[in-house]
């Protein structure tokens, strides 16, 4: 772990994603560190959680024991309803998702391309059972796509790059990357630093970037 | 007098035939009819073709009847699970057919199978290899691609409650795919906890029509997969 000393962790990257959601947002997390967001709400906002599995309203994880093994989310964890919840069946679930009715997706990545495409469901390797789950239709039909992840793999090996090599999951659906490292919007002309996290530099980044960065834009 | 309740699981899945065509009801262990394909594993058939969102957990329900190789073909979206390797291992080997389907595409197929409608254009999977071979469409400016509608032999679904005409309510996330599948299976075959008399259920509450549902069997106390995983439970 010789990187754990430079960049957020996951629980700070949770963080400063929940930061840019606007307040009354319908949010829909996927499964790793998307998750965290929901810890990390700013005070006076309120967002609404779907998971596709049919609910609207979705809380916290129950306490110990309180749990039923029929109220779970996308990744089969027992969930709570909060009050002003709603079930509702696949179909409904899917509509609200293609229909263009959420505001926000956030999902985890392998690998990001400069113009947005995402790869999260598969290697491709020989050996890779594949499993696509509702990915492919989120980002096909959630308003805007945000990913985190962390900015390169645990082999040291970069996730943002010029063009995914793995299977896609949706073509140029990304708007904006929130890594370990920075945060950074996708752009027509590739992918521009917004932000970087404290202690960094935009060389530092750049060296683990898989594709030409675009520094901030400086205000005039 | 129309009775759809049945007086036992043997009798609610024994005209399921080899080569049958099986929705089976559930997201993950939410909903999964484990007692109605336990009876299906007792019962025998083979060569089935099974529509579910995932493919079991353990050795127990949907898992337990694909590891006793009674299934051809998995179409579903996510055949993965952190404490089960039967589909993997078995798909590893070439024992299994899968055809990978985007979950909200699956979800939409069974609605149209069972809306009468054979086919629509959706957004998901368009550049991605799941769309090779498929037809696409321009609408608007924007790619879309061709999906067919689903039907089958029959659906296996859990409930909570019935009446004697089928109307069916749900618990909780319990309700995912079923009230589609309910629609699309030619014979479709619920387990409820619960069976009240005409008119218990509220019609301003009624989540699948009766129409939809040919059989309905009372198990009381349904099993949950995950407990029966953690008390190291497998099946037959």
């Amino acid at each position: 772990m010789t990187s754990a000393n430079t960049g957020l962790d996951r629980e700070q990257m949770a963080q400063r994603v929940a930061l840019d959601i606007p307040d009354g947002s319908y949010v829909n997390l996927g499964i790793g560190i998307p998750e965290l967001i929901a810890k990390y709400v700013p005070e006076g906002r309120e967002f609404i959680y779907h998971t596709e599995n049919g609910l609207l309203g979705m809380g916290p994880s129950p306490e110990e024991g309180q749990g039923e093994p029929e109220l779970i989310n996308a990744g089969k964890r027992q969930v709570t309803a909060l009050p002003g919840a709603a079930y509702f069946h696949h179909a409904d679930s899917f509509s609200m998702i293609r229909g263009g009715h959420l505001d926000l997706c956030v999902l985890g990545a392998l690998q990001v391309a400069k113009n947005g495409d995402l790869a999260n469901w598969s290697t491709g390797g020989p050996d890779a059972i594949p499993a696509v789950g509702g990915a492919m239709d989120l980002v096909a039909g959630v308003k805007q796509i945000f990913v985190v992840t962390q900015h390169c793999t645990k082999k040291g090996e970069p996730k943002l790059l010029d063009a995914c090599t793995f299977p896609l999951t949706g073509v140029g659906v990304v708007s904006r990357i929130y890594t370990d490292l920075a945060v950074i919007d996708v752009t027509p002309e590739g992918l521009r630093v917004v932000e970087l996290s404290p202690g960094l530099d935009f060389a530092y980044v750049q060296e683990r970037t898989g594709t030409e960065l675009l520094p901030a834009a400086t205000k005039s | 007098m129309i009775d759809k309740t049945v007086p036992s699981l043997a009798d609610a899945v024994q005209e399921i035939h080899d080569g049958a065509t099986v929705m089976v009801g559930g997201f993950g262990e939410a909903g999964s009819p484990v007692e109605l394909i336990h009876a299906l594993i007792d019962q025998g058939a083979s060569y089935l073709t099974v529509i579910n969102n995932n493919t079991g957990s353990g050795e127990v329900g949907l898992a337990a009847l694909i590891n006793a190789g009674r299934v051809k073909k998995m179409i579903c979206s996510y055949p993965r699970s952190q404490n089960s390797t039967v589909f993997p291992d078995l798909y590893r080997s070439n024992k299994i057919e899968l055809e990978l389907v985007p979950q909200g595409t699956l979800a939409e197929r069974i609605r149209a199978g069972g809306a009468g409608i054979p086919g629509f254009y959706t957004p998901a999977s368009v550049g991605t290899p799941l769309a090779d071979g498929k037809e696409l469409r321009s609408f608007e400016g924007k790619d879309y691609v061709l999906e067919h509608g689903l039907r089958a032999d029959f659906a296996l679904l859990k409930a909570k409650c019935a009446d004697r005409y089928g109307n069916l309510i749900y618990n909780k996330t319990a309700r995912n795919f079923s009230p589609l599948m309910a629609m699309a299976g030619s014979t479709t075959i619920v387990q409820v906890a619960e069976i009240v008399h005409a008119g218990g259920i509220d019609p301003e509450h009624v989540i699948t029509p009766g129409i939809f549902v040919q059989k309905v069997v009372r198990v009381p106390n349904p099993a949950h997969e995950s407990q029966l995983v953690r008390d190291g439970v497998t099946y037959p």
